[in-house]
C-alpha cells in the first residue's frame, strides 16, 4: 500500500501540490547556481530553497502526518524557525567574506564602505 | 523575579520548543521542560546578552509577519522569473545603499533576517554608525522603489516594535 492511500483525497491533493511546487522551487534555486554569472548573484539562489521551498515541504509534511495519524503533528514548525534563524547568518557571512576579498584585491565592481560613497554599483555584467 | 527568571520570553520559547520536540503535553514533560526553560537562561546569563529595551505592539508584529510572508512569496516568483527568464534580466544586479533611522540592535537583527530570507535581497554591510546599510539586489530595476519598500514595509513597523 502506498503511503498516499493512507490519507483521503481532499488531503492528498494539497499535499501533492505542495510537494510539486516545493520541488520546482528547489530545482529553480539550484538552476540559479548554474545560470547566474557571479558569486553575488548566485547567493540569491539558495534563498528560494530556504524559504518557500522548505516551507512547502514542511506544510505538506504537517498536513500529511496530521491527517494520516489523526492527531496534530506540528513539530515541523521548529525546523522552519531554525532554518529562518540560521540561514541569514551564513548568507551574510558569505556575502561579507566575498566583499572583503574583492576589496582587498582591488577588484572593480565593489562599492567602498557604506556611507563613504553614494550611488549604486552594478554587478550584472561580471562573469566568474 | 528578574534575578531568578532573567529572560521570560526565551524561557517561554524553550518550554514550547521542548513540548513540540517531544510532541506531548504530559505533566512530566511540562515539568522537565520548565526545568530546562528555567536553567538555560539562568546559567547562561553570565554571557550578558543584549536585552531588548522593549518589545511591544503585538498587532504590528502580526501585520509584519504577514507582510513578510507575502513579500517572500512575491520575491520567490520574481527571482524564479529572473533565473528562468532571458539572459538580459540577469544583468540588473548590483549593490545599493539604504539610509536607516533604526538604532535598536534587535530591530536591526530582525531586519537582517527579513532581508536575507527574502529571495533577491542580501544584507551585505552596515556602516559603523548604523546609519547606512549596503545591500546586494538581484534585480535592481529601481533603486527608489527598493529604498521605499525597505523603509516603509519593514523598518517602520520594526521601529514601532523595538523603539
Amino acid at each position: 500500500m502506498s503511503p498516499m492511500e493512507q490519507v483521503p483525497l481532499w488531503a492528498a491533493i494539497p499535499v501533492s501540490l505542495l510537494l510539486i511546487i516545493g520541488g520546482l522551487l528547489c530545482v529553480t534555486g539550484a538552476l540559479g547556481l548554474l545560470r547566474l554569472s557571479n558569486f553575488y548573484q548566485r547567493i540569491h539562489g539558495p534563498a528560494l530553497i530556504n524559504t518557500l521551498g522548505a516551507g512547502c515541504f514542511l506544510i505538506a509534511s504537517m498536513l500529511f502526518f496530521t491527517v494520516s495519524q489523526s492527531r496534530p503533528v506540528i513539530h515541523e514548525l521548529l525546523i522552519t524557525v531554525a532554518v529562518l534563524l540560521t540561514a541569514p547568518a551564513t548568507t551574510m557571512m558569505l556575502a561579507r567574506a566575498a566583499v572583503s576579498r574583492d576589496r582587498r584585491s582591488h577588484r572593480p565592481g565593489v562599492p567602498p564602505h557604506p556611507g563613504q560613497a553614494e550611488g549604486e554599483v552594478h554587478t550584472g555584467s561580471r562573469k566568474e | 523575579m528578574k534575578r531568578w527568571l532573567p529572560f521570560p520570553l526565551i524561557s517561554a520559547f524553550l518550554l514550547a520548543m521542548w513540548l513540540l520536540l517531544n510532541e506531548t503535553v504530559a505533566p512530566g514533560h511540562w515539568l522537565l521542560g520548565a526545568l530546562f526553560a528555567w536553567a538555560v537562561p539562568f546559567f547562561t546569563r553570565q554571557m550578558q546578552p543584549v536585552r531588548a529595551q522593549k518589545v511591544r505592539r503585538l498587532v504590528v508584529m502580526v501585520q509584519l509577519f504577514f507582510v513578510v510572508l507575502f513579500d517572500i512569496c512575491r520575491s520567490c516568483l520574481a527571482v524564479s522569473m529572473v533565473i528562468l527568464g532571458p539572459a538580459k534580466r540577469r544583468q540588473n544586479s548590483g549593490f545599493m545603499t539604504v539610509p536607516l533611522d533604526m538604532q535598536a540592535p534587535h530591530g536591526l537583527a530582525m531586519l537582517a533576517c527579513i532581508l536575507c530570507c527574502t529571495p533577491g535581497t542580501v544584507w551585505v554591510e552596515l556602516s559603523a554608525d548604523r546609519r547606512q546599510l549596503m545591500l546586494h539586489i538581484l534585480d535592481l530595476h529601481d533603486e527608489e522603489w527598493w529604498t521605499h519598500t525597505i523603509k516603509q514595509r519593514y523598518e517602520t513597523p520594526l521601529r514601532m516594535i523595538f523603539e
